[in-house]
């Protein structure tokens, strides 16, 4: 077993008495549910509330025209850029249009089936695929949408060997065990929420701007969140709608999406399809690289999942061209999710890679040994850090690659077919700016506090052991207090950025502490105050990457991203077409390693959600009904514990201070990235059919 | 309507419930015993996990006056003190709490296997786990923490709190170490 860190949040977790956003005192709340649209498209003509209205518990039904008058704001902070509740124009199925406030939850609940809505101009909604790609432009745009280098058409045309082919992924949603939960109370005009959000800066930004008021008015807490993976990373509707239904009643409300509402108000990962060209001399040099991804995406905001964004580091091509489009469309908007952009970016490149090993007959560990880049292949600039030749090497030795027989279908267990497939992994690594107080008092006792919120990713533990190693105390003489936004603040729980952010912050406020007592590290701290005549010394420390705003991972002439490699090893009945991942070997690069044990299980958690990717995962889009069919955990596949085989998860060396001042980088979603590949990959091995469409299905396989 | 139920040992009593709502809302709303967590609201996940009658169910799929005259344990209810049951314990020390959403569920499900099978299986540990989800972990360390827990004598406590007066009741059977995963479920 694993060891490392002990969760200081852990007793709390364990016991009930971490409070979510959910778990705040309602007794005086009004219970909220949400009314929401059954058409994708059209125009809302009628609203009728009177059943609801007499329904038992019923204390008031909130449209449109009821609402204070709100500020306008764009995407981000914003999930949707549009009103929080509907007036007119139908953007999506699923959209809010009232609000029902009961004493119980289920009250309001069953008086919102009572609403009753007229629509007029419904038509089918065009699916993803059959309406114009278009440039995105805006906030959820991240990166650029075209980029190029060298000739690629000459490079192609000079290549030994080429392949071109078309992959796809799903629509999937990021259905975190907790569904968004806020609890509104207004005070005056002083606002407090207990809201479920990976951002309590976004949050607190977001309410001031929509509702007039200084961002000191609004106090939003959020120690906790029960998972978020990007659903939670901005503003979504039903956070101002909690307020609002506050302030109109005077009462406290709490409002708790339902699972099925999950599905439209919170984001998901669009479906894309993407089309990777790669050209190369026969011995595996790469003369030309094109990645070229389109995906679906809402009628506002413009999300764009920038697939193509790792082909433009990942090898040592002369030549590389990439651009991404989205599609217009009657459905939800998509967000970031777990893990964005390069999940399934890298299931189109690393399958195409495997395609071109096979076309050259060349081991596919070799061929991307042969194309591994010196410096950034677009921009010429160095890598801050890059271990990508060494996570191949040992995942290859871990998992026993040299023993693979690269014939298909030549590996066989009985009446199983074996794969064996691998795939290289990575992703950008955002970075953003964060702060920490530090606070120690005569005893010693070291108090850190930080907006950031506790997300499962073990963020208190790291804050307890940085400030420990930098003081030299003992990391139990440090707690950890976080999830408020009167608290220092820090940018947010997403884009695998608060290890670096944050744990650079609270480094330099314990450095500052240091430093105001003259104290080296490892001097007793009651003593050190004593001898400086104080009896609480207080400090704080900012970090921001250059520029001083969040940047993406190319930036002050480097270029920083992190790394890994996956193996997997498939099963394949070829009667049934049944698919198991039986294991998985997977060896990463992300800078220094603070807490092998909660590092471990992030990568477990990210192997696990790659495999879900992989084969289970998929919201299917019904054009007649113009909404996802299964908005319910039941329909929406995820991982169980049976279906995860063995895992073994390791770490290169590596400690990469341009990233940080800690040496870490942001881990949490390498993991997920390359295993839909790397088990396509193995299919293929097994069975010689090459799927480029996820999820992988029985029907795929089947004789 | 009223209901009277015995939650974590202490008998209560809750008038004004409203024929629809759920034992978990119960729990939660009125009780102040939020442990039990709201998530998928259909007995997929498993996260709103307590005992009934001795009995693990999904409280979300309990109606609160099912619960009348019974007695409930909750998450709240397994620690003794502030001495962690054997079974928190091991689920911190093995990494098996990311988010903490579902870890409410799981430790009933966890608590209520080894109650029945002192030394698991890990094909048992998989099946009695089976209904609860997570999304964060990827499930490893929380085998782990069912294997560690079951070597610190992790189900013998349970015992203790299942035997005798409830004999009789609803699905509170003796306790019973068959290594059969089927039982009780």
């Amino acid at each position: 077993m694993t060891t490392g860190l002990t969760r200081p949040d852990g007793p709390a977790k364990l016991t009930g008495t971490a409070h979510y956003a959910a778990d705040a005192d309602t007794s005086d709340a009004l219970a909220a549910a949400l009314v929401t649209t059954t058409v994708p498209n059209g125009r809302l003509t009628a609203l009728h509330t009177a059943d609801a209205e007499a329904a038992p518990g019923v204390v008031r039904v909130l449209t449109r025209a009821d609402l204070p008058p709100l500020g306008e704001l764009s995407t981000p902070p914003l999930g949707f850029p549009v009103p929080p509740l509907l007036e007119d124009t139908v953007h999506h199925e699923g959209e809010p249009i009232a609000v029902v406030l009961a004493e119980t939850w289920e009250q309001a609940r069953h008086a919102a089936t009572l609403v009753r809505a007229e629509y007029a101009d419904v038509t089918p909604a065009v699916p993803f695929g059959q309406a114009e790609d278009v440039v995105p432009h805006g906030g959820l745009v991240f990166g650029e949408t075209d980029e190029s280098k060298g000739d690629v058409t000459a490079g192609l045309a000079a290549a030994d060997v080429s392949v071109t082919a078309t992959y796809t992924t799903a629509d999937r949603h990021h259905s975190p065990i907790e569904p968004h939960a806020t609890l509104a109370r207004w005070d005056g005009d002083q606002l407090v929420l207990h809201s479920s959000v990976q951002s309590v800066l976004f949050a607190q930004a977001a309410l001031a701007a929509l509702f007039g008021v200084p961002p000191e008015n609004v106090r939003v807490f959020c120690p906790f969140v029960g998972g978020g993976f990007g659903c939670k990373g901005f503003v979504w509707p039903h956070i101002p709608l909690a307020a609002a239904a506050a302030r109109v009643t005077g009462r406290p409300v709490k409002l708790v999406l339902t699972r099925a509402q999950m599905f439209t108000l919170a984001g998901h990962q669009p479906a894309t399809r993407q089309t990777v060209s790669l050209g190369a001399t026969s011995d595996g040099r790469l003369t030309a690289l094109r990645h070229t991804s389109s995906n679906a995406s809402a009628q506002l905001g413009d999300y764009c999942e920038n697939t193509p964004h790792g082909s433009t580091w990942m090898y040592a091509s002369p030549a590389i061209e990439t651009s991404t489009r989205i599609q217009r469309l009657h459905r939800p908007g998509p967000t970031p999710m777990r893990s964005p952009h390069e999940g399934p970016g890298m299931f189109a490149l690393e399958s195409a890679m495997d395609e071109l090993a096979h076309e050259l007959g060349m081991d596919p560990v070799e061929l991307r040994l042969r194309n591994e880049p010196e410096v950034d292949p677009l921009t010429g600039e160095p890598f801050s850090s890059r271990k990508l030749v060494e996570c191949l090497r040992e995942g290859a030795r871990r998992f026993g690659w040299s023993e693979r027989n690269p014939e298909i279908g030549s590996m066989r267990d009985g009446h199983e077919l074996i794969g064996w497939g691998m795939a290289a992994a990575t992703m950008d690594s955002p970075r953003s700016p964060s702060s920490a107080r530090l606070r120690i008092d005569h005893t010693g006792h070291v108090v850190v506090e930080t907006g950031m919120q506790e997300i499962g990713t073990g963020l208190p533990a790291m804050v307890q052991a940085v400030a420990a190693e930098t003081l030299g105390c003992p990391p139990e003489d440090v707690a950890v207090r976080h999830g408020d936004s009167d608290f220092p603040p820090h940018t947010g729980t997403f884009g695998s950025m608060s290890t670096m952010g944050l744990g650079s912050a609270v480094r330099a406020a314990a450095e500052s502490a240091l430093e105001k007592l003259g104290a080296e590290p490892g001097d007793p701290l009651a003593g050190a105050l004593a001898e400086a005549g104080l009896t609480e010394l207080e400090s704080e420390g900012r970090w921001s990457p250059e520029g001083g705003g969040m940047t993406r991972g190319r930036t002050g002439g480097y270029s920083i991203h992190t790394y890994g490699s996956i193996f997997v090893e498939v099963r394949v009945d070829p009667d049934l077409g049944l698919l198991r991942m039986s294991r998985a070997v997977g060896v990463y690069a992300g800078g220094r390693i603070l807490n092998p044990l909660a590092a471990r299980s992030q990568m477990i958690g990210g192997i696990t959600w790659g495999y879900g990717q992989a084969v289970l995962e998929q919201s299917v889009f019904e054009p007649n009904l113009g909404r996802f069919l299964s908005k319910n955990l039941a329909g929406y596949i995820v991982p169980v514990n049976a279906d995860i085989g063995e895992i073994d998860v390791s770490f290169v060396d590596d400690d990469d201070r341009v990233a940080s001042a800690i040496g870490a980088k942001g881990i949490g979603e390498l993991g997920a990235v390359g295993v839909s590949a790397a088990i396509a990959n193995a299919v293929f091995h097994a069975t010689g059919r090459r799927v480029r469409d996820l999820p992988i299905r029985i029907h795929h396989l089947l004789p | 309507m009223r209901v009277n139920v015995e939650v974590n040992g202490e008998q209560r009593t809750e008038d004004n419930v409203w024929e629809g709502e759920s034992l978990l809302s119960l729990l939660r709303d009125r009780l102040g015993l939020p442990g039990a967590k709201n998530a998928c609201e259909q007995g997929e996940c498993g996260s709103c996990t307590v005992y009934l009658d001795g009995v693990p169910v999904c409280a979300c799929l309990v109606a609160a006056g099912q619960a009348e005259g019974r007695s409930v344990r909750t998450v709240e209810g397994l620690a003794d003190g502030d001495a962690l049951h054997p079974v928190q314990q091991a689920f911190v020390e093995a990494g098996a709490v990311q988010c903490g959403f579902c870890t409410p569920g799981l430790l009933v499900a966890t608590h209520d296997l080894l109650s029945r099978v002192s030394h698991p299986s890990d094909g048992e540990i998989r099946e009695a786990l089976a209904g609860n989800l997570c999304r964060c972990t990827g499930y490893e360390h929380i085998l782990d923490a069912v294997r560690l827990a079951a070597t610190r004598g992790g189900g013998r406590r349970d015992q203790e709190w299942r035997s005798p007066d409830r004999a009789g009741r609803p699905g509170a059977g003796a306790p019973r170490d068959t290594g059969d995963p089927e039982c009780e479920r």
